[in-house]
């Protein structure tokens, strides 16, 4: 009988991914009483047992191999699907990262299995659970029932309470499992960091975005001010991407990144129907335009018509000031 | 080299979303369909494929009659064959479903790599590429903005989180294309002349030795509009005086800060 919530714990490079916690931490609100585990994949990854354990998973699986040091869709599929054949669960959670959106899809096929991604709500229903999720980049929301005895989930980051872990470790629970990798042909060669903002869009708190207000890709400097004092990723709209101001993996909207941050700093931006779609389910929207008519105002928690260029350097030492004093 | 492109038709993403009065689906009056757009990118990379190492492409599709239209445009474009899956008993499926709609059609054509757009815009579901792939024994790489092909074997550049990974492997492969990849080529007219008496080939549930055996295992139960924003407050003044109202108000009401 498949029982309770397998979580799929993300690490790279030795560091756990925080939205693989939150989806750990949601798990054990929705599953029901059922039992609750953690999967981890890796090389020499035991050493994190400690931080998962905070949360108190019934059990921690770990596939500790060196063909799993690095990340491979082949060789994490085969050690994911040895887990849930393991855990026997009713569901598997992951938070939604570029690597679950390349693992899940293959693990759950592998298991004849349904997969939702980017759910924002899990709706526990008599013993079986919906997910929520947004369609058309947020313009509207599915609501989704399985019809299966197993089913995967990716959960967006940023969405999901983490509760706060309480000191106490059961490290005594790992379980290895001897995952058969096979032959993995896709090899990852070689990683190379991206230039720019250092805070990922899709799990930052804080988003400050730009569009063609800010006038060219000179002005980047003063919007990275502001992020660098908010500790915020540094967003943009679609046009100044197109126009080549920036790179695409900043691009926030219908054919960029969809994002909830807990706040949303739009400068420059009118607020096109596609971009409205990617952010619109952010906590609290600031607009700041020099158009009072711009869509993105309708949209905005607190609306700043005026000059951008006199506006955010302003917040930026306002907000350094706040920083100083705390 | 046999290229095969899976393309979707997908309600414009300018289209206001409306929900239809069953509540499991979107409203399609007056939605225009267009292709994909990171499809665009995939049928792109197909031609500069064919391009460089000649052979043959082929764009396969399924849905409806607004199918039509996706596959009539790859054809303008260059592609050199179109496949169109209509079957009523086909169209709107979930993901894994797809994935294996599209596998009927692709697994026997001997196909050296397979191309897809990173995700079909709406559904946004970002699965039909690996699952093909799962379904096809195949490897695969993902949200791939870089690409090249030689003697049988990829070398592909993905985009994670802050960082790009290179992926190498053997082909036969299937390949998601994100935004980046190339510039997509408009039809020309003497293109879309061409596309006009070239035959769409249709392929039905017999046709892929489907028929009764797609299951769907999840299903929508309900769609919604998402919730409305309360109305939002005017910060006026000075510049200066703006900022700070502002971060006052991010501070002490809000509470992000």
């Amino acid at each position: 009988m498949p029982q309770g919530i397998l979580v799929f714990i993300e690490q790279r490079n030795g560091h756990i991914r925080k939205s693989s916690l939150e989806a750990l931490c949601e798990a054990k609100r929705k599953s029901g009483g059922e039992p609750v585990s953690a999967l981890l994949v890796g090389e020499n990854v035991k050493g994190l047992a400690a931080e998962i354990g905070k949360y108190h998973p019934a059990k921690l699986y770990v596939a500790d191999a060196g063909a799993l040091a690095s990340y491979s869709t082949e060789g994490y599929t085969s050690a994911l699907v040895e887990g849930v054949k393991k855990a026997d669960p009713k569901f598997v959670f992951g938070a939604n990262t570029a690597m679950a959106r390349d693992l899940f899809p293959r693990a759950a096929t592998r298991m004849n299995a349904p997969l939702v991604t980017d759910v924002m709500e899990l709706i526990a229903d008599n013993g079986k659970l919906d997910a929520v999720r947004p369609m058309y980049s947020g313009k509207c929301m599915g609501t989704f029932e399985f019809a299966s005895p197993l089913a995967f989930v990716t959960l967006r980051a940023n969405v999901f309470a983490l509760d706060e872990g309480d000191g106490n470790h059961n490290e005594a629970a790992v379980e290895d499992l001897a995952a058969d990798t096979g032959t993995i042909r896709a090899k990852v060669v070689e990683t190379h960091k991206a230039e720019g903002s250092k805070i990922e869009l899709s799990e930052a708190s804080i988003i400050v975005s730009g569009g063609r207000g800010i006038k060219g890709p000179e002005n980047w400097p003063m919007l990275e001010d502001l992020c660098e004092a908010l500790g915020a990723a540094l967003g943009a709209s679609r046009a100044v991407v197109d126009a080549g101001w920036i790179d695409h993996q900043h691009q926030v909207g219908q054919t960029g990144k969809t994002v909830s941050p807990q706040l949303y700093i739009a400068c420059g931006i009118s607020g096109a129907i596609q971009h409205l779609a990617g952010m619109s389910s952010s906590k609290v929207i600031v607009a700041i335009n020099k158009d009072p008519e711009a869509p993105i105002f309708k949209h905005a928690t607190y609306g700043v018509v005026g000059d951008l260029f006199e506006i955010i350097p302003s917040v930026t030492s306002e907000v350094k000031k706040l920083n100083e004093n705390n | 080299m046999k290229i095969a492109v899976c393309v979707k038709s997908v309600p414009d993403t300018e289209a206001n979303i409306k929900i239809a009065a069953d509540k499991k689906n979107i409203d399609l009056n007056g939605v225009r369909f267009i292709t994909s757009p990171y499809d665009e990118f995939a049928v792109e990379e197909a031609l500069k494929l064919k391009e460089k190492h000649g052979g043959e492409t082929v764009a396969i599709s399924a849905g409806g009659a607004e199918v039509t239209d996706v596959l009539r445009d790859c054809l303008a474009r260059g592609i050199d064959t179109a496949v169109h899956i209509n079957d009523p008993e086909l169209q709107w499926l979930d993901p894994l479903s797809t994935g294996k709609v599209l596998a009927a059609a692709i697994k026997d054509g001997g196909y050296d790599i397979i191309l897809c757009g990173q995700q079909g815009v709406g559904g946004d579901n970002n699965q039909v590429p690996a699952i093909l792939a799962e379904l096809l024994d195949l490897p695969q790489a993902t949200v791939v903005v870089k690409l090249e092909v030689d003697s049988g074997n990829f070398k592909a550049e993905r985009e994670i989180e802050g960082a790009h990974e290179f992926v190498e492997g053997p082909l036969p492969a299937v390949i998601s294309a994100q935004k980046g990849l190339n510039e997509p080529r408009y039809p020309s007219i003497k293109g879309v002349m061409a596309a006009r008496r070239k035959t769409i080939e249709t392929k039905d549930a017999e046709a892929l030795g489907i028929r009764g055996q797609i299951t769907r295992l999840v299903s929508v139960k309900s769609m919604d509009m998402p919730p409305e924003r309360p109305q939002g407050k005017k910060i006026e003044g000075d510049p200066e005086t703006q900022a700070k109202t502002l971060v006052g108000l991010l501070r002490n009401e809000a509470h992000v800060l």
